[in-house]
């Protein structure tokens, strides 16, 4: 059996669900134009939205979903690490290479789920997260913004598991290994930021369980940064 | 491992095997393709689950899963109610003391949760599964010196271990709102992990530069002496030993080269937290070994 042959519902799909589905208003407004009868002389066209992009349904979506946090963060820290604050010390410069090093290992094999060819474009070429709000040229800066990010992955992760439908087994099982590493991140940047807030009460609550973020909830939090990109996660598994 | 042999050898001892499940047709229908069936055989974890919901009803797995995870979560009550009472501890640095005292807090708050949902679904929580004090008696220092003899040494490999064993059974709570739960005090006891890891100096995910890294925790397999049927346990069968931390490849990908890049071993075992069947935690050389009077 080759590598490549584990997720056979992939293979089956066409191109079409498999990349990216970017919906504009414009391909709303033919399809209501069918839907009218052709009434074609009471629709106004509507301009095209080209950022309009929308995640797509059950757990496709769910890849694609969690490839979007992985970005997230590999682009920051690869910043980090490109551009490193003179005030953060080489022992946490060593961590930033180990999270940069362990999210594009994520990032890539969450890629792999949804495209074992690795050809296909999953996102459009300009599709970016943005780090302009970000202020990473302090060692507090780049630790908050770490902070928020992979706090904000690891709260997804417990309800993002339990969302899977399909019974491919990969799916579940890798996103289930690298969700404690993502806890891992997420304890040690709060530590680093401020020392002894590795679980502290804004993340895990009164019966010790881990305070869990939905999808919906992720990418409002994430909206700002993948601006002009407007993300719809409308597609997913109810609830989200 | 070849799944359909499995199923016919158990066909011989049990001519009702295939009905145990939903339907001979939805077995086929959610593994009939070699690929499913590859995918499967190299995951214990979820064939094990198959197997409880066939052989065991499957309202009752869910409290199993439970009073397992209850048996780890008083274990470890109990080991950081011993390190609070000890001298090692009296002497810590305020810090380290404030983050024992929240490991601690979540531990007890682990147990409570626990107990009320084994008992909201009618079982009798589990009891009495404490960290043997002859054990403890050797633990002298805090943090320093021989991670064996050291109480932080231990508490890492508790706190790494009972990552791995939520994860172990995690598949048998598929479809259940216990799933999250389950995944909520997995994602803590990672942070719990990441913190005495720290208060250690090492870095705070598994990976092979650990002083820790031969321990027996973080390979797999059973050696001897594996009780997984104590304080009346009911558990999964043991199957295949499950992936080392080590491991560097994930669903017969090689994670270092076949991913379209080059990746170190180091980054490539450290992405990936590995699980543990139950025979493995409680396998004299892990847990087991440390549980008792």
């Amino acid at each position: 059996m080759s590598d490549h042959t584990f997720l056979p519902a992939w293979r089956e799909q066409s191109l079409g669900r498999r990349v990216f589905l970017r919906v504009s208003a414009a391909s709303a407004a033919s399809v209501a134009l069918i839907a009218a009868g052709c009434s074609t002389t009471t629709v106004t066209p509507t301009p095209a939205d080209p950022y309009q992009l929308a995640l797509p349904t059950g757990d496709p979506g769910l890849l694609y979903f969690a490839y979007m946090m992985a970005l997230a963060q590999t682009t920051l820290y690869q910043k980090v690490m490109d551009a490193p604050p003179t005030d953060l010390t080489a022992a946490e410069r060593a961590v930033f290479v180990d999270l940069r090093d362990h999210k594009v290992v994520h990032q890539q094999t969450i890629r792999y789920l949804i495209d074992p060819t690795g050809i296909n474009q999953l996102l459009p070429t300009d599709f970016a997260f943005s780090l302009s709000k970000f202020t990473l040229t302090t060692r507090a800066g780049v630790l908050a913004a770490a902070q928020q990010l992979a706090d904000l992955a690891a709260a997804a992760y417990p309800v993002l598991l339990t969302l899977f439908t399909t019974s491919s087994i990969p799916q579940r099982t890798l996103l289930l290994k690298m969700s404690s590493v993502q806890a891992r991140h997420a304890a040690a940047v709060r530590d680093l930021l401020t020392p002894g807030s590795f679980a502290n009460s804004d993340v895990v609550d009164s019966a010790g369980q881990l305070l869990t973020k939905t999808p919906t909830e992720v990418i409002a939090a994430l909206a700002p940064y993948f601006a002009p990109y407007v993300i719809s996660v409308a597609g997913l598994a109810v609830p989200v | 491992m070849d799944f359909f042999k499995i199923i016919d050898q158990l066909s011989e001892v049990d001519a009702d095997v295939l009905g145990r499940f939903n339907s001979r047709r939805a077995v086929f229908g959610s593994l009939g393709t070699a690929a499913k069936r590859s995918a499967l055989a190299a995951t214990p974890l979820f064939l094990g689950a198959l197997f409880q919901k066939a052989y065991a009803g499957t309202a009752a797995t869910g409290v199993e899963v439970l009073q397992y995870a209850l048996a780890l979560e008083l274990f470890e009550q109990d080991f950081y109610a011993k390190v609070k009472a000890s001298s090692p501890y009296a002497n810590a640095s305020a810090a380290d003391k404030a983050a024992i005292d929240q490991i601690k807090k979540h531990e007890d708050s682990h147990v409570t949760l626990l107990r009320g949902a084994i008992s909201g679904l009618g079982a009798t929580p589990v009891t009495g599964v404490t960290f043997k004090a002859a054990v403890f008696a050797g633990l002298t220092t805090f943090k320093t010196g021989a991670a064996a003899t050291s109480q932080l040494g231990i508490a890492q490999l508790l706190e790494d271990t009972g990552v791995r064993a939520y994860k172990g059974r995690a598949g048998e709570l598929l479809g259940t709102d216990l799933l999250t739960v389950a995944l909520q005090i997995h994602s803590v006891e990672a942070r719990h992990a990441a913190k005495i890891r720290d208060m250690r100096g090492q870095r705070a995910w598994v990976n092979p530069a650990d002083d820790l890294a031969a321990h027996p925790v973080y390979t797999s397999g059973v050696t001897t002496g594996s009780t997984p049927a104590a304080f009346g346990l009911v558990v999964p069968p043991y199957t295949a030993p499950s992936p080392v931390e080590n491991n560097t490849t994930q669903s017969n990908v090689d994670i270092k080269a076949g991913l379209g890049a080059t990746y170190t071993a180091s980054d490539a075992a450290a992405a990936f937290d590995e699980y543990l069947q139950v025979a493995e935690v409680l396998d004299n050389s892990r847990a087991g070994g440390l549980i008792g009077a």
